[in-house]
């Protein structure tokens, strides 16, 4: 009977074999995929362990948290003046993950990074609760609150950059949101709420929403006809007849409220925002020239910042699509920051900086560990062709369409722009205006504002000048006292 | 059974043994000192839960050390006096299983998520170790009583077909209660609690099959004829599998137990392998126990469900209760890793239901680590091991055929209950002996290593030393 009886024991051996083979499996194979499943509650009960780190505009936390007496987390985030700065920080909730800053610099402000290890072997050492690193952002506080009062009720975003560096300096969209009442464990009616809103609270226009640039997609068009020699100067009087048919099609393209726009120079052209002279203008240089000087600002291309910032485009098109494409009103879509890159660029004598929010990340101990260095992303025309676009936008601005943005004793250059939209232009148009400021130390501000119309704004109203330059106009102002 | 003195020279498998009036050691000092670690060790995991989850000595840390060195020392003694030779391992293990058992469960009281779960779903938060430790108590109390009591191992043979009508009724009695968590296994008495008496049927079937099989082994084993290299029992010689096999499936389709019906079959498929020494027996065993689990799998819904949850626990996320909690389990031994988290830093209680019971490997593997774990399962296996030692040493076959049983079925046990937890194969609603919470499990775990600690006493006593004879040298006799 002992032979049958060892088997048995081999037999066995071998069921304690399979699960030993089984636990190694699991915890050293797959122990890192299972320590990170999405459905793993550790990833969010260590998130919220400690206090996070912050998230910094101008030396004031714009983030916090709170002490909870939760099961699961210790901790909750809080947000000051949340709605404002929702579209940089995004959320971090104890229930749906977290976006935006929140997200990307998750183990900096939990404190798991591995540029924070030194600190953390510290503090356990010591005795001390492991904690999170702070992101210090590009922002400044009151261009932001400049251009998140100036949206109001409407819906909207701005985007402003230092055109110089490529800094982000305001990001505002609206409506927005307060992270906070989506932070907590039980928060999911708010969320709910805020998922199924029409109007799409939690939509980070100013770097997500793709708008019809409308005329102040001229700009572009003037650039391109500059560089690719077109018209050198931009009081030389333009081939521009009226009317003009689009290519290969019998519709006439027209201008709003009949402006004399026959053979007007690139100058008059802008300043009374002729379609006429800037479509043929597009029509001249073709499809390709136009689409390589329009990537040459940064479209067709996503844009990090280091949160995405959705592809602006301008897509190969057909030869009056591609007319229309250069007043802004066919296919070519744009972001806000895409506009404001456009500015800052010819702003910045046609060097195009890449736009960034986050300058510093900082340890517990305040020892920075990371400094974001300004970076060139193209060069988007010529220093000479820049100075002469220039000169053109600060005409509108002036004596055209951007009289309401002049600042005193500052020059500005600007262009308006509004952007129909919609089967046969029914849908509401959408306000756009574009500007820098400029000083004797170059441009510290590029901006770009864009104001959905609603029922209540008439559609003559919703020109740029009226509804979007004055909120630009407050952006370039706070960041040019503040720049003082 | 013929004694040969010229054939001495098989090692290993000729079962020489030197009787000699000079006993071999008995090995209770041994015993002694592995206990005492079985008995610090939990302590110290004890005191390490404390610091690590309210940073101060638990309370109750003298008492329980005190409580578990008592119990472990009451063992000892009684297995001194009784059964002086017996195996100086088992008592140990066991010891430590249990203590390391009741520190996970007194762990996982402590956790408010688990508190906050019951509130919500109703019930009143009972604190699991406490009552763990009054089973433990009465679980040494019964292996005491067995050690003391049960002068021979063979007494048990005459209680066979006795064994058989308890065992039945034990396991039939949980059909007339009402199902828990899904399966008919409790017996429910008002105002007691609840009983698992399949834990008890395990050990009362092992001494029915032994008895049984023991008497008709030769009828099975040679009255067959030869197929395809296998030898095929006589259709009147099936009957008894036949009626075993269909028994299990019955427990199955009717406690919807898929566990405690592979258990018994296993059980006595071995049992009957061993008593005929015919691998025929494992083949048929092995189809009809496939046969019988897909053919109840395919129209039990409760069976159906933990099938799924095993073949992709994350793709019934949010779907199924099943599911979600084989998906916990999987991710707090991933979580663990290879060191695990440490006494009372992990969240294995995110497993919620049944946390402490049939998953509580699960918090071995997230706050034990991988090192843990099978240090863990090999003391099972040391169990094991030593149990199949004892029937490799016994004298009779009946004890063989016992020990064999029961320690396969320990054997068996832990890897339903251990590869359920771990996603290996299905869950099926099993214990872990002597770790996880449940007193029946614990009670009849204690009986079951008292049985192999009296067969193993009497395998390695020495035989009564011969007539002293004034003028024989020592003799060397050679014993089947």
């Amino acid at each position: 009977m002992n032979k049958p009886v060892r088997r048995i024991a081999i037999f066995c051996g071998l069921l304690v074999l399979a699960l030993l083979l089984r636990d190694n499996w699991l915890q050293f194979v797959q122990a890192d995929e299972l320590k990170t499943n999405k459905h793993n509650h550790r990833v969010a009960i260590a998130r919220y362990s400690q206090p996070r780190g912050n998230i910094i505009v101008d030396g004031q936390e714009v983030t916090g948290s709170v002490e909870t007496n939760g099961i699961d987390y210790k901790y909750k985030r809080t947000y000051k003046n949340g709605e404002m700065w929702a579209p940089v920080t995004g959320y971090t909730s104890q229930v749906f993950d977290a976006s935006q800053l929140e997200k990307l610099y998750d183990r900096v402000l939990t404190g798991d990074d591995d540029k924070l290890f030194f600190n953390r072997t510290v503090d356990m050492i010591t005795g001390k609760g492991q904690k999170g690193g702070d992101v210090i952002t590009t922002l400044n506080a009151k261009a932001q609150e400049a251009a998140f009062k100036g949206l109001g009720d409407k819906r909207g975003a701005v985007a402003a950059l230092d055109p110089r560096t490529g800094k982000i300096l305001a990001l505002a969209s609206t409506p927005s949101y307060d992270p906070s009442k989506i932070a907590g464990a039980n928060d999911s009616a708010a969320w709910t709420a805020l998922e199924k809103d029409k109007n799409q609270p939690m939509l980070n226009r100013a770097l997500r929403a793709t708008y019809p640039p409308g005329s102040t997609f001229k700009v572009v068009t003037a650039a391109a006809a500059l560089e690719n020699g077109l018209y050198t100067d931009p009081d030389q009087k333009t081939d521009s007849p009226l009317p003009w048919k689009l290519p290969d099609t019998v519709t006439e393209l027209g201008n709003e409220n009949n402006i004399p726009c026959k053979d007007v120079s690139m100058r008059e052209a802008l300043r009374m925002s002729c379609n006429t002279v800037f479509g043929k203008i597009s029509a001249d240089l073709g499809n390709d020239k136009m689409m390589k000087q329009a990537q040459k600002f940064g479209f067709n291309n996503e844009v990090l910042t280091p949160v995405r910032a959705e592809k602006s485009v301008y897509p190969k098109d057909n030869r009056p699509q591609n007319a229309m494409d250069g007043i802004g009103q066919a296919s070519n879509r744009a972001t806000p920051l895409q506009m404001a890159m456009v500015v800052s660029a010819i702003a910045n004598n046609g060097k195009l900086m890449e736009p960034y929010m986050v300058d510093k990340v900082r340890a517990p101990n305040l020892n920075v560990i990371e400094t974001h260095q300004p970076k060139q992303m193209s060069q988007a025309l010529s220093a000479q062709n820049a100075q002469k676009v220039q000169s053109m936008m600060e005409t509108v601005v002036e004596s055209g369409t951007g009289k309401s943005a002049q600042i005193d004793g500052v020059t500005v250059g600007g262009k308006t722009g509004t952007a129909q939209h919609g089967v046969d232009n029914s849908g509401k148009p959408y306000a756009w205006f574009i500007s820098y400021a400029k000083t004797d130390n170059g441009s510290p501000v590029a901006v770009a504002v864009v104001v959905e119309g609603d029922d209540k704004t008439a559609r003559d109203d919703v020109a740029g000048g009226a509804l979007a330059a004055p909120i630009a106009k407050n952006v370039m102002e706070a960041v040019l006292k503040t720049s003082k | 059974m013929s004694a040969m003195p010229s054939m001495p020279s098989m090692p290993g498998f000729a079962n020489t043994t030197t009787i000699s009036t000079v006993g071999p050691p008995s090995r209770r000092n041994t015993e002694l000192a592995l206990l005492a670690f079985a008995v610090i060790i939990p302590c110290f995991a004890y005191a390490n839960v404390g610091l690590a989850l309210s940073g101060e000595m638990p309370s109750g840390m003298l008492g329980y050390g005190l409580g578990l060195g008592l119990l472990a020392g009451v063992g000892h003694l009684v297995i001194r006096k009784f059964a002086k030779y017996a195996d100086p391992l088992l008592l140990p293990m066991a010891t430590l299983l249990n203590g390391l058992g009741l520190v996970l469960i007194w762990r996982l009281d402590q956790s408010p998520r688990l508190a906050n779960l019951a509130k919500n779903q109703g019930f009143k938060y009972i604190a699991s170790a406490p009552n763990q430790l009054m089973y433990s108590a009465l679980g040494i109390g019964l292996f005491v009583a067995v050690v003391i009591f049960l002068k021979d191992h063979r007494i048990l043979q005459r209680y066979t077909y006795i064994s058989m009508a308890v065992a039945l009724a034990l396991l039939i009695a949980p059909v007339f209660f009402p199902a828990k968590f899904g399966a008919r296994i409790w017996i429910t008495l008002p105002g007691l609690g609840s009983i698992q008496p399949g834990e008890f049927a395990k050990i009362i079937l092992a001494i029915f099959f032994a008895g049984y099989l023991m008497v008709k082994r030769d009828a099975l084993a040679l009255a067959s004829r030869r197929f395809m290299g296998l030898y095929l029992p006589r259709g009147r010689d099936l009957g008894p599998i036949l009626a075993v096999w269909a028994f299990s499936i019955l427990i199955l389709v009717f406690e919807t137990d898929l566990g405690t019906s592979l258990l018994f079959f296993g059980m006595f498929v071995v049992m009957l392998y061993v008593a005929t020494e015919r691998t025929s027996w494992i083949v048929f065993g092995l189809l009809m126990s496939a046969g019988g689990a897909v053919g109840v799998a395919t129209f039990e819904p409760h069976v159906q469900a933990r099938v799924n949850a095993w073949l992709d626990p994350f793709g019934g996320w949010g779907k199924s209760a099943a599911s979600e909690q084989i998906s916990q389990a999987l991710m707090a031994f991933g979580s663990g890793g290879v060191f695990g988290s440490g006494w009372g830093q992990g969240y294995s209680d995110l497993i919620g239901f049944a946390a402490n019971s049939d998953f509580i490997l699960g918090t071995v593997g997230e706050e034990l680590g991988l090192a843990g774990t099978m240090g863990i399962l090999m003391i099972y296996a040391i169990i094991v091991e030593r149990g199949v030692r004892t029937a490799l040493a016994a004298r009779d076959p009946f004890g063989k055929l016992l020990a064999c049983g029961l320690s396969a079925a320990f054997g068996i046990q832990v890897f339903v209950v251990a590869g359920g937890v771990m996603g290996l194969i299905p869950l099926t609603g099993m214990t872990l002996p002597f770790m996880a919470a449940g007193g029946s499990s614990v009670i009849a775990n204690w009986a079951l290593i008292a049985i192999l600690i009296k067969i193993s006493d009497t395998a390695r006593r020495p035989a009564p030393a011969p007539a002293p004879s004034p003028d024989a040298e020592m003799t060397q006799v050679v014993r089947p």
